[in-house]
């Protein structure tokens, strides 16, 4: 059913090396191709506009759901819209993550919009990654949204991570916590060449001792640019904590602007942003364990990125 | 084993060039425990640094086992069995204590991260999965920059201050680690240290003042010399309105 290409695809955003276990729904070139449900997880087409309905059933435990996406075509747009209704007392990891083989010289590009509810006491891990290649000159494009509900007691994890060869990222992710809901969100970024990457978060501590995390780690190298906008917005009693950490190479160009707002006395907000090159210190003390130069800078780059 | 001929670094300071080491000559011989030792900002540090070939001398020469080495790198340095243990070892974002271990013995070696963690008094299920980032308390990096060198199969080995940090306790057996382990090599050792139980320890001692190299001998040579400059300095520095605390051990 898959060819050799979509097999490596789905290995590098997904980490499939076979039909995943639980339930998928695996998508190629703007269509679904595969899918499984089980007893506790319901995957349904959407009758209005593409894109799923994905219904984890109140407390189911242990399941995993993945739903990669696949480009392996030049030219072409994938515009999907999913719907995650994460039951209430469900623990359930959801394995997302696009991946773009474009062969050609016309842009390929993969839209995807996803809400996600994660109603009472439900606890969610949720990883997406996106990676793009091809030889031609075509454009991979991707510009993911997701916007997240959290009941009471409810805890995400989310970890975004775009590993190479998109060329054009607009990412936007929003949330909203309600009563002790609790939000960690991990974003790691690396461009090269001439590519530009945006990343917009915003998180809203409506509810009572609600808490968020968000650590957003990014290296850019050659003439890429990057721009990190994470908001934190404290309406009640309430934790927060913005992380950004950038490496910058070469003529590389990074801004990142984490910005807090509070509303409320009892809201304690944190946000701290740095860029700079790798540490020199760094690369002399690996070197003088034998390393070569590039072999330090891949060491420290590959483990700021983990 | 190592040599080095009329040394001398100057580097770009803030407000122009400092010398930082003149004129400096010393033979360090096989399998013999230097320490170097003398005041702050002496040139301790940058003499070691210029041996690893972290900083390139000046002017002068470095010969090891008799090939000259001034031009070479630091990689190509630690190729040849030389190592520094920093004074103040960089810390790395997502690279674990075993990682870094690992990077260190190289492949396919019988030793394991997990005896040299021990032999530097870490326990190794505590610490091999964490990182070697601002979570490491400055002790506990100092063990595992210490550990990064034992790891190694080296001809010369450069501790900086490695009891910097370090509970005495602890460091006594610390120094029969890394002497028993450099006897496995044949290594030569050098350490940058201001303890007298340090220096107890070598077999020659060379103070290093205002970037050369003031004296070099025996401890119990050269000791004595080091009580009475450090003595008298103080005196004449800070005698005003301190003389209860100013001693003389003369
Ligand atoms: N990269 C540098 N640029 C400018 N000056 C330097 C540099 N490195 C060292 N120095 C200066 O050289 C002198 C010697 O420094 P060094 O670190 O070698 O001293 P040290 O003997 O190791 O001192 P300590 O006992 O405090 O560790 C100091 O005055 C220091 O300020
Ligand atoms: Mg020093």
């Amino acid at each position: 059913m898959f060819n050799a290409i979509d097999k490596h695809m789905l290995q590098t955003v997904a980490g499939m090396h076979d039909i995943p276990r639980g339930a998928y729904n695996i998508r190629k070139n703007g269509v679904g191709i595969s899918r499984n449900t089980t007893a506790n997880i319901e995957i349904k087409t959407k009758e209005d506009k593409p894109g799923i309905d994905i219904i984890v059933k109140p407390g189911t435990k242990d399941e995993s759901i993945h739903i990669p996406v696949i480009l392996t075509a030049e030219g072409l747009e994938d515009l999907v819209y999913n719907t995650f209704d994460i039951g209430e007392g469900a623990d359930v990891l959801i394995v997302a993550g696009c991946g773009i083989h474009n062969p050609g010289d016309a842009s390929a590009r993969h839209d995807g919009i996803h809400n996600f509810i994660v109603r009472k006491g439900a606890r969610v891990r949720y990883v997406e990654k996106h990676y793009g290649e091809g030889n031609g000159q075509g454009q991979k494009i991707l510009n993911p949204k997701t916007i997240v509900e959290m009941e009471e007691y409810a805890y995400a994890e989310m970890e975004l991570v775009q590993i190479s060869g998109v060329d054009n990222t607009k990412r936007d992710t929003e949330a909203r916590l309600h009563k002790n809901a609790h939000l960690f969100i991990t974003e790691r970024m690396l461009t090269d060449g001439v590519q530009l990457a945006e990343s917009r978060i915003l998180v809203e501590l409506v509810g009572q001792d609600s808490s968020v995390r968000i650590v957003s780690r990014s290296v850019g190298r050659d003439n890429s640019r990057q721009v990190f906008y994470p908001r934190v917005v404290g309406l009640n009693r309430c934790r927060g904590h913005v992380q950004c950490d950038s490496i910058i190479m070469h003529q590389a160009q990074i801004s990142s602007t984490p910005e807090i707002a509070a509303n409320h006395a009892e809201a304690q907000l944190i946000h701290e942003a740095a860029i700079g090159k790798i540490a020199g210190e760094q690369l002399i003390k690996l070197m003088s364990m034998g390393l070569s130069e590039s072999e330090a800078e891949e060491t420290i780059l590959k483990g700021f990125l983990k | 084993m190592l040599e080095m001929k009329n040394l001398s670094l100057t580097l770009e300071g803030d407000k122009g060039p400092v010398e930082i080491l003149k004129d400096i000559n010393i033979v360090f011989k096989d399998r013999l425990l230097y320490v170097f030792t003398g005041p702050n900002g002496g040139g301790k540090s940058s003499l070691a640094k210029v041996i690893m070939g972290i900083y390139k001398p000046t002017a002068g020469k470095i010969l090891f086992n008799g090939k000259d080495i001034t031009g070479l790198g630091v990689t190509e340095r630690a190729r040849l069995g030389i190592g520094y243990a920093f004074q103040q070892p960089p810390r790395f974002k997502g690279l674990t204590v075993g990682e870094l271990l690992q990077l260190a013995l190289g492949k396919d070696k019988a030793m394991k991260e997990c005896s040299l963690l021990y032999d530097v008094g870490l326990c190794p299920q505590d610490y091999l999965e964490r990182e070697v980032d601002i979570s490491l308390s400055g002790g506990e990096l100092k063990r595992i920059e210490i550990a990064s060198l034992l790891a190694r199969e080296l001809k010369l080995a450069v501790y900086d201050e490695p009891e910097a940090g370090i509970d005495l306790w602890s460091f006594s057996r610390l120094t029969e680690t890394f002497q028993n382990y450099h006897r496995m090599h044949d290594t030569t050792i050098v350490l940058i240290s201001h303890q007298e139980r340090i220096l107890s320890l070598a077999d020659e001692i060379i103070l290093v003042a205002d970037g050369m190299i003031k004296e070099q001998g025996s401890r119990d040579v050269v000791w004595p010399l080091i009580m009475e400059d450090a003595c008298c300095n103080c005196r004449d520095a800070c005698s005003e309105g301190n003389e209860e605390i100013v001693q003389c051990h003369r």
